[in-house]
């Protein structure tokens, strides 16, 4: 019972860091209707500017990680905002009245491009991560631990959706940012300016997948250049799962997918596990192909 | 026209061969044994060393250190005087930490460069995949630090100058059983890493062959980063100690992890621990760790004393077990070719196959019939004290 129990947990807290990240994916896939590739190494970058940040932010406010902890998510998060401002700028502004299929290959480019680079320019090896999150204990019985670590992770996850859902449902930007995911052209004539729009999705977007990269680096304390490509993979999964496009749904496939994964390595093999993880999402695709949140909708004209 | 008769085709067909293999360097090349040590590559005052590493992906550190090591080998040499008054000069490729990489630039070391001999890698899954071009090229090579058995068994140009696998999971689980005196183990192995499968399956045959008992086995995919799920499991099983046959990343990962969770007894790994980077990840979790390994730094002889002391000025830090054994196996090639007087393929193999009580940095190596090294083993304590077996 007990071993079920640390297993949820263990779900869980894995399952929160997708939601995360599967969060930016459904976001710019909401309103522009295409997946962001590079949006699995915005993650890597978020973690690596910590990396380098917190052992120079720590001594700076007196070695309290309760301080520099919050300062260095808000530095990655605003390194990361200007990463996907100036890709978006760069990149995909100038490609916007193409194909979507030519966005498509360069958001494949760009996040191989990051992904090499980061090999250039932080070098391939494994990295240390900084231990920001304070480690004690919560319940200690010995069959069941817990910790402050992934409870923490799991915390900030819950209010980033909340303060989420709380800018696109009630601000201004909020609501431009529904009406161009509505009908780009019909927001664009009742004055809502696109570029800018489509500038505050990507700050959104790559803050949320910042913030991921510094939980993951607290609660996995081994980065490199290469390690957004699985869990942005399984985050994109996840979106799918939850209905792509749906804030909330992506929350909850990256829960899912995070359970499953554990469930299946714990219990049965780590072998079956993505081939399950897989498995379901095709499951869901057949018989709900727009996922467990997501409405039919109809294909627009 | 009239058919030609049988043996007027294979005549023709010969004429073919010895046209294409006069006219065409490259061709001439891959003509293999015949014309092995007259290709073209390389001027007439260099000797051509292709060495293929992980420089980057996964297993960097490792593709690194053995380019280090590799590198000081190959400076030594050039500074008194080179090898049979050739300087030597190393071509390195990059594998990317990817078996099918490995294929494709020692094809092109052998083909396009020419290179008289090839040195690596470090992953006996991408050893495994070159292994067979350089064996069918007639191109001795030697792997610094690929234990798996399978290795030298490709054919009689593959040689190691590390010890193997079974050996390795017999002293870890002499270590387990006399040493530390414990009987139930668990073992958590990188099923897709032939080396961790490979030395997870010696030492559960060796434990068992002596009483012990493995209770559990699980298993995780290198690049993994969550293991709680299988140390959960693993607890459940109540063993005495848990042998982790993986690399230092994922290794220090698990430690972490297993120690987050209160898993309290020991973990064992064999030297695919062997990394700064171990202690760097793993941190304080690391207290309790053993790991079997080629070489210790404390090793007072002078080879190791001046090997240590050389690659510390060079590169400004300590060198790993995969330093020390790239650094012999290019040591026992100059060697070879020195005796062997030529770089001739066929010539070159049997001096390296010769080869015996080298004085190595990982030891005194004999390369035996199988062409394998025959050498001892140490056993670490992670943490600041050496302790060997």
């Amino acid at each position: 019972m007990s071993e079920l129990l640390q297993q949820i947990i263990n779900g869980i807290s894995l399952g929160s860091i997708y939601a995360l990240i599967a969060l930016g994916y459904t976001m710019v896939y909401g309103v522009l209707r295409f997946i962001n590739f590079p949006h699995g190494d915005a993650f890597m970058v978020g973690a690596f500017v910590g990396y380098y940040a917190a052992p120079r932010i720590v001594p700076l406010v007196g070695g309290s990680l309760l301080i520099a902890g919050p300062i260095t998510l808000l530095l990655s998060m605003l390194v990361c905002s200007a990463l996907g401002v100036t890709i978006e700028k760069l990149a995909y502004r100038p490609l916007r009245p193409r194909p979507k299929l030519t966005i498509l290959i360069t958001a494949i480019g760009i996040s191989l491009f990051l992904e090499f680079g980061g090999q250039l320019v932080f070098g391939p090896d494994p990295k240390s991560f900084p231990t920001l999150l304070p480690s004690a204990v919560i319940i200690n019985t010995p069959n069941l631990v817990l910790r402050s670590t992934p409870v923490i992770v799991i915390a900030t996850t819950v209010g980033l959706m909340l303060l989420l859902r709380f800018i696109v449902m009630k601000t201004k930007l909020g609501t431009a940012m529904r009406a161009v995911s509505y009908n780009q052209s019909a927001a664009s004539l009742m004055g809502i300016n696109i570029d800018t729009v489509i500038s505050f999705t990507f700050v959104l977007g790559s803050s949320l997948a910042a913030a991921a990269g510094i939980l993951y680096g607290s609660l996995y304390p081994s980065i490199n250049p290469l390690m957004g490509v699985f869990p942005g993979l399984k985050a994109f999964i996840s979106a799918v799962l939850g209905g792509i496009g749906n804030i909330p749904g992506a929350a909850i496939g990256g829960f899912i997918i995070g359970l499953i994964e554990t469930f299946v390595t714990g219990y049965l093999s780590p072998t079956y596990r993505d081939a399950i993880a897989f498995g379901i999402l095709i499951l869901i695709l057949l018989f709900k192909p727009s996922g467990i949140l997501g409405r039919a909708e109809s294909e627009k004209v | 026209m009239q058919p030609l008769p049988l043996d007027s085709y294979l005549n023709r067909f010969s004429t073919a061969i010895r046209a294409c293999l006069g006219l065409h360097p490259l061709v001439a090349l891959c003509g293999i044994l015949l014309l092995a040590g007259c290709g073209g590559g390389g001027g007439d005052n260099t000797i051509q060393i292709g060495e293929y590493s992980s420089l980057t992906g996964t297993a960097a550190t490792f593709g690194t250190s053995t380019h280090k090591g590799a590198t000081l080998v190959m400076q030594e040499t050039n500074a008194s005087g080179g090898v049979l008054g050739k300087q030597i000069k190393l071509l390195t490729e990059d594998t990317q930490s990817k078996p099918e990489e490995a294929a494709t630039v020692v094809t092109k070391l052998i083909t396009r460069d020419g290179v008289k001999a090839v040195v690596g890698e470090v992953a006996s899954g991408r050893t495994l995949a070159a292994a067979p071009i350089c064996q069918s090229n007639g191109v001795p090579m030697i792997t610094p630090s690929s234990t798996n058995p399978k290795v030298t068994q490709v054919g009689d140009y593959i040689f190691r100058v590390c010890f193997t696998d079974d050996f390795q999971g017999d002293v870890i689980a002499r270590f387990v059983h006399n040493s530390l005196n414990l009987k139930r183990a668990a073992i958590l192995k990188d099923v897709k890493n032939e080396y961790s499968v490979g030395l997870a399956h010696y030492f559960a045959q060796s434990f068992k062959q002596m009483g012990g008992e493995v209770v559990v086995e699980q298993a995780y995919s290198e690049g993994d980063n969550d293991f709680k799920a299988q140390l959960t499991a693993i607890k459940a099983a109540d063993p005495e100690i848990i042998i982790v046959p993986g690399y230092y990343n994922e290794a220090a990962l698990i430690v972490k992890q297993g120690r987050e969770l209160n898993i309290k007894v020991p973990f064992m790994g064999g030297d695919g621990w062997d990394s700064a980077k171990l202690l760097e990840i793993g941190g304080a979790s690391m207290e309790g760790t053993y790991y079997a390994n080629h070489y210790s730094t404390s090793d007072p002889r002078p080879v190791v004393q001046n090997f240590v002391k050389k690659f510390h000025e060079k590169y400004n830090e300590t060198p790993d077990a995969i330093a020390a054994l790239s650094y012999d196996a290019v040591s026992i090639l100059m060697d070879a070719i020195r005796r062997a007087g030529s770089t001739d393929g066929p010539k070159l193999r049997d001096a390296i196959a010769a080869t015996k009580d080298f004085d190595g940095v990982s030891g005194t190596i004999t390369i035996d019939n199988n062409r394998n090294a025959s050498k001892s083993a140490v056993v670490l304590a992670s943490g600041p004290d050496d302790r060997q077996e």
